[in-house]
């Protein structure tokens, strides 16, 4: 183990680490105090420059009221949903395909279709802007919901294939060959073998596309123009506007943000993990 | 008599090129999906960068002029020299995430709550650090305006200076990265054969030594991972621009990604062929290290094929 294991060390050094955990654990989360602090704090609190100091009222829940009844939040956070979901569902099950048919099959142009998801994984989103806008205008799903959504599978079935197809080539391919010698249809050991031992794999891109896309903001900004279909990030941000110096209400609008994500984080904190690193094992 | 019976005939011609067929029925809804969002898109911008469109009326062709604009756009250069800033500033998330790793790849109570309240930022939307730092630099309510008095900067503001706007995005945008390269290297010190580092400790090494030696090559993988993701991030730098300062003041925190939709997407106009442009270029600098990462996967599929 690399370093050495503290209990190894003299007692000192050991009583120095434990105090130094905690101390840097708490550096390292002040932006994030900052916030939950700000966000039961009154207005009165933020004017007189409060920012640190005991809260002098505690308003948690009235400003989360606020939030909530005064800007369109739900609808914001509803709207998250409406495209996290769907693109979590739509791009894992494109991808399941796509890895499956380059982990399995030897064909002349495999390597060069897996280099091109790799590559368009990749690209900044600034040279797909402006064509991706045209052709959702033009299928008339600019401004909703299902043109963000396909998009975003699109995109995400980049990253989702390099993974699928790393993780599905580990597997053994005696179950594969058996499946085979046995007369089953290439459908068949897809579905009855391939899919069940992928589920951890399924699992962590689950997770991580949750995150991503719950977390997008560029292209909910160039799909997207009015509260009836944005999501929760550029939500924040037109509000950001509109509060200008209300650092209360921003604190609990970014908190009611960041939930999900966190939430996600905290339940799948491993397959999260193996999800980020997993998917380039091969790097 | 087989070849009249239509029947028998399909099947054995299914059978037959069944493994010849299903790689493309799988590769088929994801691939065309992907080649009409993402591959297409790439080449149809490279295409726009030589009109002069507003997204509405018909487009002109003008050959290389919106270039040869850029070649004379101040911002442009602006914006090009910001890049370059977050490209080596925010590699500092690299070492500091290795630091941090093994500051906290010990074995002690609580140690996994640790780690993972370490992990926090990376999953939290660039948009909401965004606002959290832009509030913690405000000059008289911010949280460092305390500290900006002690050492006489009274109602300093970093984003709205020239000469610190883009260093304090950075700054900002350096938090979730950390994390993230924290995440790839405790998973990396996690995957260490134990067996050379003791054979290592056998041999008197240690301290240093031992990280640089022994510790290092192996965690190779590692900070090869967290090289390109910061790198990727760093010339994708749009959310934090976009949410700190809009590229202000004066352009002077612009970076390529935010220029580009500035030029292309908003109230400064609908310069579609010149927003296209500036793309190309970032998609060209973007372009070397996917094609190093691709090198290098290619590389690896080789010898394991071998």
């Amino acid at each position: 183990m690399f370093p050495t294991p503290i209990h190894q060390r003299p007692i000192v050094n050991q009583y120095i680490y434990k105090i130094f955990l905690p101390i840097s654990l708490i550096i390292w989360l002040i932006p994030i105090f900052g916030i939950l602090m700000t966000s039961i704090r009154g207005l009165g609190d933020i004017t007189a420059g409060n920012m640190w100091g005991t809260p002098s009222e505690f308003l948690l829940f009235s400003n989360l009221y606020d939030v909530f009844t005064n800007t369109p939040m739900i609808k914001y956070t509803l709207n998250s949903f409406k495209v996290t979901i769907p693109t979590m569902l739509g791009a894992v099950a494109l991808s399941c395909m796509t890895g499956f048919a380059l982990a399995n099959y030897k064909f002349k142009t495999n390597l060069i279709i897996f280099f091109i998801f790799i590559a368009g994984n990749f690209v900044p989103f600034q040279i797909l802007m402006i064509p991706v806008r045209d052709l959702t205008f033009k299928i008339g799903l600019y401004n909703t919901i299902t043109g963000l959504v396909l998009f975003h599978v699109a995109f995400q079935t980049g990253f989702c294939t390099l993974f699928m197809r790393n993780f599905i080539k580990a597997l053994p391919q005696e179950l594969i060959e058996a499946a085979r010698m046995d007369g089953a249809s290439e459908f068949r050991i897809f579905w009855k073998i391939i899919l069940p031992l992928t589920r951890p794999a399924i699992a962590a891109l689950c997770v991580l596309i949750f995150t991503f896309i719950w977390n997008d903001y560029f292209w909910a900004t160039v799909l997207i123009q009015g509260d009836h279909a944005m999501p929760i990030t550029a939500g924040l941000k037109s509000l950001n506007g509109q509060w200008i110096t209300a650092y209360h209400l921003l604190s609990t609008g970014s908190i009611v943000a960041a939930i999900p994500p966190v939430i996600m984080f905290f339940l799948m904190q491993k397959h999260f993990i193996a999800g980020l690193t997993l998917g380039a094992t091969k790097g | 008599m087989e070849l009249n019976n239509p029947k028998t005939k399909r099947i054995t011609w299914w059978q037959k090129n069944q493994i010849k067929i299903s790689p493309w029925i799988f590769l088929a809804p994801g691939l065309i999906f992907f080649s009409i969002y993402v591959i297409a898109p790439i080449f149809v911008s490279i295409g726009i960068s030589f009109y002069q469109w507003d997204g509405l009326s018909p487009s002109i062709y003008v050959g290389l002029q919106n270039y040869i604009e850029l070649l004379d756009d101040e911002y442009f250069y602006i914006s090009l020299w910001n890049n370059l800033k977050w490209l080596i500033f925010f590699m500092l998330a690299v070492p500091i995430g290795l630091g941090l790793a093994i500051f906290l790849n010990q074995i002690v109570f609580g140690i996994r709550l640790i780690k993972s309240l370490f992990f926090f930022p990376f999953v939290i939307s660039q948009v909401v650090i965004g606002l959290i730092f832009t509030w913690f630099y405000q000059p008289n309510y911010g949280v460092i305006a305390p500290f900006l008095n002690f050492i006489g900067l009274e109602g300093f503001s970093i984003l709205a200076n020239e000469n610190t706007a883009t260093y304090g995005i950075i700054f900002a945008g350096l938090y979730p990265q950390i994390a993230y390269c924290l995440i790839l290297y405790l998973t990396g010190l996690n995957n260490i054969n134990p067996e050379q580092i003791e054979a290592g400790r056998m041999d008197g090494a240690k301290g240093f030594h031992l990280f640089w030696n022994i510790v290092l090559p192996q965690l190779r993988h590692a900070t090869f991972l967290a090289i390109v993701v910061t790198v990727i991030g760093a010339l994708r730098s749009f959310d934090m621009v976009a949410i700190m300062t809009q590229g202000g003041p004066y352009g002077y925190s612009n970076v390529l990604a935010y220029y580009m939709f500035e030029q292309a997407l908003s109230e400064y106009g609908y310069r579609m062929g010149y927003g296209s442009a500036i793309a190309t270029v970032l998609f060209t600098i973007m372009m070397f290290y996917i094609l190093f990462f691709i090198y290098r996967m290619y590389r690896n599929e080789r010898e394991d094929n071998n």
